[in-house]
């Protein structure tokens, strides 16, 4: 390497492609000998005599790319060539004992990790987070004792070294593309594709249908909506019971200051697939505080006041938004406040909506009470709870 | 020392053997001396890939324990506090990973940070991408892929992290639903066909779960393959250097240097995702206990790559749109296909618009410096912005609580900034690009200052400047500027325009073309068009009368003054 002189070739500036480590191992060191074969210590195989040993290093691969040619250097061609050692043997060899050490904290770290699965048992919390705790430091300790490893063995044992090449354009030839043109062009005439129409239609008519079984096959995937989005399961005299506890509750045991209660139906109190549409949450208000109006908008009726029970007023738990539970009430201001994307309704005036996304009032359950007092439905909502979709209107 | 090394007869005996049969020593030589260009931004993609393995080696593990079921069973396990609650399967055996399973835990924790660590370096991966103009020519179907990938991401996350069934994934769940359902015409088709029926159904979980272990990840695979195959087969770009251009290109060869230090990487990511699991919580669903429609957490947040879509929810007003019996929910439908559409598929289409826009049909190796690329850089900034607004905006209730500003201020500014943000994000970054520009100008035309006080025999201070060398003045002179295309007004001598800037698209793309060639130009670099101007007082002498940068269309007297320039 010492005795490369500048790359040639017109623009290759000076000194690219010169691996930084070129100038401290000398010729002296000793000369390379000619490549063997495939690997050393083999027969060669047929047809490949090695390449004509080291050749002047120098001259870059660029001199070999300017031949038009960025494959492997044919016999007689040269190209540069990695160091064989590093610039500072003294360096490195503090540099291996560093790289030994991170590999042995590694197996370390490893037989930790195995002892830590035997030796920690797990089933309780205080179990698992230690467990956790060995696991994951001594995972982590093996990964960097790797990492750092490697990462030295590359930067301070091997001899620094970098190559330069020539970058090709992908495009074929004029020439290749020609010669494919003219193949595709034999074998599609030759496939009668282009000739014969009948064959080629029919052939595309039958891939239709074929394209759209994979969609038909979906459609057993679930039941069509129907009218199921516009009914929950609340009917006349279903009770009210109240959401953990499952009792039925009576006007008089919801007090003024108690907030806000969720409701779920009797009958349904495990039913997610019910409870998703039907979960309600009853507020009871000082009287005259609760003004509902008849109509919202001009005309939609969203409910009234003759639907409440003694000031206690039923609202879908529902978002109109995007259905998440409208869980969060402000006594004061008698605000329902949506943690998903904060819709606000005020619930003194029918729940209308006073900010955010949510499109409509939460609909209002009629309420009455039954023959032993307790709050039941008077009917199904009136109208579809949740959110928008498209056969609402 | 310099003996080669003595290759051992098994490995040189299984190497003939192997090429007797499969003839692989020419390729593979090529393989193992392919030069990697070496840059740290470079990091950023195998940071994503190394994720994606760590994810496919975790969730292995992960998949031999969950059970997809959302049968009801009663839990009396190891959580006592959740004893005797109702729960689906999959909770109970997500609790199970959790508390009966050694390394479970670690696993799952593993899992998730890989996921996030996935989406997070393919953001920045993709900008780095987009900021250096590393997709152009060759390279636009390698975008293309990058930009599925990221797409594909966003859904395998949102149907992993749902898999567990507890309360939080549950309430992203009904959200996914409503979503759904807003979708005209299809959506409550779309909705009850994936749910199997009425939310929240029997079928979900399972259908999750196939889709997000077998058929996204076996996508997500096979374009990750595809995506490092055009890497290795088109060759990595290159940051401008005297040694690295659009025809050469240098670095250190796959073997021994790059393999060993990609390996490292790999290492040090799987050691971070170690290390998140370990010391750092993520997801401890027996706090949220198994989902109920009934109920909510507050404070639900998504995982952070989904707060785009969560902000977009959050901010939007309630527009709703009632007519002939039917239902639009534009505060549905806009926040769920506009911000994506305009992120995802602006990127999508970006190349070709930029190829369009400047005429540039020639092959790119080395990339661009963003300050090279005014237009460029200030539209990454400003879709950074929009992007940025949207999913801080996603967690507007924790700003409002920690800075204590009321909720609705905080929603109020972020849908005052996702229309504005953007667009002082654009002005703001073009300016500071030309800027630079100017900077760099100076430097190729008076060097460095050194800080060395000299005083000339006139008795007049001035300051020892230090020409650039060669490399340096490469990495300047590297700049490329866009073709000016043919003014409207250059008619020839008939008074007929030329053909490209005929009718509305033509005078579009003039637009657009005077806003991409605006530059600052350098004298010293002898290929610019501003010979005579570059001294001038006028700073940033653009080419031809994109003078000031607004990219007007020229107006007759002020034609252009010849090509562009750039190399």
């Amino acid at each position: 390497m010492s005795d490369r002189e500048e790359a040639e070739g017109p623009e290759v500036p000076e000194g690219a492609g010169v691996p930084e480590g070129a100038v401290a191992p000398r010729r002296v060191i000793g000369t390379p000998p000619a490549t063997p074969p495939l690997l050393p210590g083999e027969e060669a195989p047929e047809g490949r005599g090695g390449r004509g040993g080291p050749g002047s290093r120098g001259d870059q691969v660029l001199a070999q790319a300017a031949a038009g040619d960025g494959e492997v250097v044919a016999e007689g061609e040269s190209e540069e060539r990695l160091p064989a050692v590093p610039e500072y043997p003294e360096h490195a060899r503090n540099a291996e004992k560093i790289v030994a050490l991170c590999f042995t904290i590694a197996f370390l770290a490893g037989c930790g990790f195995i002892a830590a699965y035997v030796g920690l048992e797990v089933h309780s919390v205080d179990a698992v987070f230690r467990s956790n705790l060995a696991l994951g430091l001594s995972l982590s300790v093996i990964m960097l004792g790797l990492g750092f490893g490697s990462i030295i063995w590359v930067r301070h044992l091997m001899p620094d070294a970098e190559l330069t090449e020539h970058r090709h354009d992908p495009r074929s030839t004029d020439k290749e593309r020609a010669a494919f043109a003219e193949y595709f062009e034999e074998a599609t005439t030759a496939s009668q594709f282009v000739k014969r129409p009948l064959v080629r239609r029919t052939l595309l008519l039958a891939t239709l249908p074929l394209a759209a079984i994979p969609i038909v096959l979906l459609r057993d995937t679930g039941p069509q909506p129907g009218t199921s989005l516009r009914h929950t399961v609340w009917s006349p005299g279903r009770r009210l019971l109240v959401y953990g506890t499952n009792q039925p509750i009576t006007p008089a045991e919801f007090s003024a200051s108690g907030g806000m209660i969720t409701i779920v139906p009797d009958g349904y109190t495990d039913d997610p697939d019910a409870l998703a549409k039907a979960t309600v949450i009853i507020i009871k208000f000082r009287p005259g505080e609760l003004q509902i109006p008849t109509r919202y908008n001009g005309t939609t009726v969203i409910g009234t006041m003759n639907w409440t029970v003694d000031n206690i007023v039923a609202y879908s738990k529902i978002c109109t938004h995007v259905g998440c539970p409208v869980a969060l009430y402000e006594q004061t201001t008698h605000h329902i406040l949506c943690p998903c994307h904060q819709s606000t309704f005020d619930a003194t005036t029918g729940a209308t909506v006073i900010f955010g996304p949510a499109p409509r009032p939460l609909p209002q359950l009629p309420l009455t009470t039954d023959a032993q007092g307790y709050l039941v439905a008077r009917s199904d909502f009136t109208q579809p709870v949740g959110p928008s979709f498209w056969e609402r209107g | 020392m310099t003996e080669p090394v003595d290759i051992p007869k098994a490995l040189s005996g299984t190497g003939s053997w192997l090429d007797d049969r499969f003839g692989g020593a020419r390729s593979l030589r090529v393989l193992l001396r392919k030069v990697f260009p070496d840059h740290w931004s470079f990091m950023l993609g195998e940071i994503a890939l190394y994720s994606f393995v760590i994810l496919l080696l975790s969730g292995t593990f992960l998949s031999l324990f969950f059970v997809p079921s959302m049968t009801e069973v009663v839990y009396h396990g190891s959580y006592v506090k959740l004893d005797g609650i109702r729960m689906s399967e999959a909770y109970q055996s997500t609790l199970n990973i959790s508390f009966d399973v050694r390394g479970g835990l670690l696993m799952r924790q593993i899992h998730h940070w890989a996921a996030d660590l996935f989406m997070a370096s393919l953001m920045i991966h993709m900008l780095r991408v987009f900021f250096t103009g590393a997709y152009r020519k060759p390279r636009e179907v390698t975008w293309l892929i990058g930009v599925t990938i990221f797409g594909l991401g966003l859904v395998e996350g949102l149907f992993g992290y749902s898999l567990p069934d507890d309360q939080l994934s549950g309430a992203g769940l009904r959200i996914f639903e409503g979503v759904l359902q807003g979708i005209p015409i299809v959506g409550t088709y779309l909705a009850f066909f994936l749910f199997g029926g009425p939310f929240p159904g029997n079928s979900i979980v399972p259908r999750m779960y196939i889709l997000h272990v077998l058929l996204i990840p076996g996508l997500l695979l096979a374009l990750i393959t595809a995506h490092v195959f055009l890497v290795f087969h088109q060759k990595h770009t290159a940051m401008p250097a005297i040694n690295q251009t659009d025809r050469i290109e240098t670095g250190q060869p796959f073997f021994p240097y790059f393999i060993a230090k990609t390996t490292a990487w790999f290492f040090f990511v799987f050691a971070v995702c170690a290390m998140l699991a370990t010391f750092a919580q993520i997801n401890p669903i027996w706090l949220y206990g198994p989902y109920t429609p009934v109920a909510i957490s507050s404070a639900s947040q998504p995982d952070f790559y989904m707060w785009i879509l969560e902000g977009a929810l959050r901010e939007m007003p309630a527009w709703e749109w009632n007519f002939l019996g039917h239902t639009v929910s534009f505060s549905v439908l806009i926040p769920f296909a506009v911000p994506l559409t305009v992120i995802l598929g602006g990127a999508a289409v970006w190349p070709f618009f930029e190829r369009w826009a400047t005429g540039d049909k020639s092959y790119h190796h080395a990339n661009d410096r963003p300050r090279n690329a005014p237009v460029r850089t200030s539209v990454g900034v400003a879709a950074m912005v929009f992007y940025g607004v949207l999913w801080a905006e996603g967690a507007n209730d924790v700003i409002a609580d920690k800075l204590q500003v009321p909720l609705y201020t905080v929603t109020w500014i972020a849908r005052f900034l996702t229309f504005v943000g953007p667009a002082v994000g654009y002005y703001a970054t073009r300016r500071i690009c030309l800027g630079l520009q100017r900077k760099d100008r100076e430097r190729l035309e008076h060097g460095l200052e050194t800080g060395i006080i000299r005083q000339l025999p006139s008795g007049e201070f001035i300051e020892v400047e230090r020409p650039l060398d060669e490399e340096e003045r490469a990495v300047l002179e590297a700049k490329k500027v866009p073709a000016l295309l043919p003014a409207p007004a250059a008619e020839d001598e008939n008074g007929v325009p030329p053909p490209q800037t005929r009718g509305l698209m033509g005078r579009a793309r003039v637009i657009a073309n005077r806003a991409f060639a605006e530059t600052v130009v350098v004298e010293a670099d002898g290929h610019g068009n501003g010979h005579g101007n570059g001294h001038g007082p006028e700073e940033h002498a653009a080419v031809g009368t994109a003078g000031d940068g607004h990219a007007e269309l020229p107006s007759g007297g002020d034609g252009p003054d010849g090509e562009s320039g750039g190399s």
